[in-house]
């Protein structure tokens, strides 16, 4: 698994690609959290078109960034097109925190100042 | 009923083989010529219940995780089985957004995904002997059922 990040404005944005699951959670959550304590980053975009796996273990790394985020007082969004990964966003709720969308122009539509 | 193909795997509780034993599985249940999405939902549920054996069955101590995959005509049975801690309380660890441990990061979704992503799930657990996790499910009543109408 790996992390490319990217910022727009105040906006970082966090691209995973390959498979995300207990082994790799680690690994996300203290790259993820290298960046959020950079001054620069307000909100994030966890863009995870490129991820061909994910299970429950991806969902605990996206919220426990999540509550980082609100801390720091910013907003989240995700970009996903694989339809397994989008049936477990949907059932564990976490769509109810951060907005789900197709594309990454979308997603930069809904947050401020990116 | 007896199975038409049966193979069973033991390795150690170690995160890495979390993939390996998805792959595994679903290696073996493609025999059964299931839709891309039906292999993407069985790689899901063992992923799942091998992370539980894990996390929950070892508490990350190393210890023997056993897959036994039950092939019929056109369905599957998963058996994940660790000699792990157990399981108290089924019916509750079953609940959504249930996790004993809300330190690490555990979203209390696993059994709720695999219950989504399988027909069936059966949990057999002793508090100090360990925990069976059973996956059924079966192939073709969906999408590819709809594909054979067209013929
Ligand atoms: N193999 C197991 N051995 C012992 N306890 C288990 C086992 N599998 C599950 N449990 C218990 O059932 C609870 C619920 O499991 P479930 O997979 O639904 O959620 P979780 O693992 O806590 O979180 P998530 O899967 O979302 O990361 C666990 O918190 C644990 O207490
Ligand atoms: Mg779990």
């Amino acid at each position: 698994m790996e992390i490319r990040f990217s910022n727009r404005g105040s906006t970082l944005i966090a691209a995973f690609s390959g498979e995300l699951d207990h082994h790799f959670a680690e690994y996300a959550r203290e790259k993820i959290e290298r960046e959020l304590i950079k001054a620069t980053t307000r909100n994030v975009i966890f863009d995870l078109t490129g991820l061909s796996f994910m299970d429950s273990s991806g969902i605990g790394v996206l919220v426990g960034r999540y509550a980082n985020i609100r801390k720091l007082g910013g907003k989240a969004a995700i970009i996903c097109s694989n339809s397994r990964i989008r049936k477990i966003l949907e059932i564990s709720g976490i769509l109810k925190l951060m907005p789900v969308y197709g594309e990454l122009n979308d997603a930069l539509r809904a947050l401020p100042g990116a | 009923m007896q199975p038409v193909n049966e193979m069973k795997l033991e390795f150690l509780s170690k995160s890495s083989n979390e993939a390996f034993a998805r792959v595994v599985a679903a290696a073996f249940v493609s025999q059964l010529d299931p839709t891309i999405e039906e292999l993407a939902d069985v790689r899901t549920a063992v992923s799942e219940a091998v992370t539980n054996a894990i996390i929950h069955g070892y508490e990350n101590e190393t210890g023997i995780i056993t897959m036994v995959c039950r092939l019929y005509d056109k369905s599957v049975e998963i058996e994940i089985t660790d000699n792990g801690k157990g399981i108290e309380d089924i019916e509750l660890a079953m609940q959504p957004l249930y996790t004993s441990k809300p330190e690490m990061e555990r979203s209390g979704m696993g059994f709720t995904v695999m219950e989504s992503f399988m027909d069936r799930v059966k949990v057999r657990s002793k508090p100090g002997e360990g925990t069976t996790v059973t996956l059924y499910k079966t192939f073709g009543s969906g999408e590819r059922a709809g594909k054979n109408q067209d013929k």
